[in-house]
C-alpha cells in the first residue's frame, strides 16, 4: 500500500463518517458542525486529487461562506442546545432500506462499467481556466459566465425582498385570523368608549 | 494516482449522495435539509471532477461545471435561508410540516 492509496482510504472514511454524523445527530448545531468537517475533507480530496484549485474554491465558498451562512440562521432561528425530535421508526427504516437500495443499485452500475484512465496526465492551470471561462469562441464558457452573474445579482435582491422587514403597521407575526381578532377587538372597545 | 481505481472515488460520491438522501428523507427541519442537499451537490461535484481527471485529461469543462455548481449551491443557500427566516417570523418555527400554507 502506498502512501497515496492510505491518504485516500483516510480521507474518505473521514468524509463519510462526518457525513453520517451529520445525518444522524439530533442536536442542529453539532450537525452543522460535522457538516462543515465533512465539506473540509471534501477539500482535501480535491487537494488529493491534484486539483487545488477546485479545493481552495471549496474552501472559501463552502467552509467560509455556506456553513458560516447555516450557523447563523442556527443561531437566528433557535436554541442550539435544544434537541431534535427523532424521526418516527417506520420512517428512519424505510429511508434505509430506500437508500441502501438505491445504493446497491447505482453501485452496481458503476461497478460494471469499467473506466479505464488514459495515461495522460491533467493539465490544467488558472491561466487555462480564465481564458477559457472567458472566451466567446469555440468551448468558451462566457454566456454561461453571464448567465451566472445575472443569476447572482437576482439572487442578492432576492434575498433583500424577502427577508426585508414588512412596514410598520403591518406586523409579519400575526396570522389573518389574529388580526381579523384584534380588529373586532378594536372595534368593540370603540363601540364601550363611545357608549 | 492510478493506484486507486476510478470506482473506489466513485464509491466515495455515490455514497456521499445516499447519505444526503436519508438525511432528506427522514429531517424534518428546513435547516437540516438544506445541509443534506448541500452533501448532495458536492457528492456531484466529485463526480464531475473524477470523470474530468481521469477520462478526458485534455478538456476542462468537468472543472467549469463544478465551479458553476459551486457558485449556484451558494446563491441557493442564500435564498433559502432568507426564505427561511421569513418562515420563522411568521410561523415561529421551522418544521417543515407546520409550513403547510404559503399565504400570510
Amino acid at each position: 500500500m502506498t502512501a497515496s492509496q492510505i491518504i485516500f482510504y483516510i480521507l474518505s472514511a473521514f468524509i463519510l463518517g462526518t457525513a453520517i454524523l451529520s445525518v444522524t445527530t439530533t442536536k442542529i448545531f453539532r450537525s452543522a458542525i460535522w457538516l462543515l468537517f465533512s465539506l473540509i475533507g471534501i477539500a482535501g480530496l480535491y487537494f488529493w486529487l491534484e486539483v487545488e484549485f477546485i479545493a481552495a474554491v471549496q474552501i472559501v465558498v463552502y467552509v467560509g461562506g455556506i456553513v458560516v451562512l447555516i450557523i447563523f440562521s442556527i443561531f437566528l432561528t433557535q436554541q442550539s442546545g435544544k434537541e431534535m425530535p427523532k424521526p418516527p421508526m417506520l420512517r428512519s427504516i424505510a429511508s434505509v432500506l430506500a437508500v441502501l437500495l438505491g445504493f446497491a443499485l447505482t453501485y452496481f452500475l458503476i461497478y460494471k462499467n469499467d473506466f479505464q484512465a488514459g495515461d495522460k496526465s491533467f493539465d490544467w492551470s488558472v491561466n487555462k481556466i480564465g481564458n477559457q471561462m472567458l472566451a466567446t469562441g469555440e468551448n468558451g464558457y462566457a454566456l454561461p459566465f453571464e448567465v451566472v452573474s445575472i443569476l447572482l445579482l437576482a439572487a442578492m435582491v432576492g434575498c433583500i425582498v424577502i427577508a426585508i422587514k414588512a412596514p410598520a403597521g403591518v406586523s409579519s407575526t400575526e396570522t389573518k385570523e389574529q388580526k381579523q381578532t384584534n380588529i373586532e377587538n378594536l372595534k368593540e372597545k370603540e363601540i364601550v368608549e363611545g357608549l | 494516482m492510478t493506484d486507486i481505481p476510478i470506482s473506489n472515488i466513485l464509491f466515495v460520491s455515490t455514497a456521499l449522495f445516499f447519505i444526503g438522501m436519508y438525511g432528506l428523507f427522514t429531517r424534518r427541519n428546513m435547516i437540516t435539509m438544506l445541509m443534506s442537499i448541500e452533501l448532495i451537490l458536492n457528492s456531484v461535484n466529485i463526480n464531475f471532477v473524477v470523470f474530468n481527471k481521469y477520462l478526458y485529461p485534455d478538456k476542462l469543462d468537468g472543472i467549469f461545471f463544478t465551479i458553476f455548481i459551486i457558485t449556484i449551491a451558494a446563491a441557493e443557500a442564500a435564498v433559502a435561508i432568507a426564505i427561511i427566516i421569513n418562515l420563522y417570523r411568521s410561523h415561529r418555527s421551522i418544521d417543515v410540516e407546520t409550513a403547510e400554507e404559503m399565504k400570510y
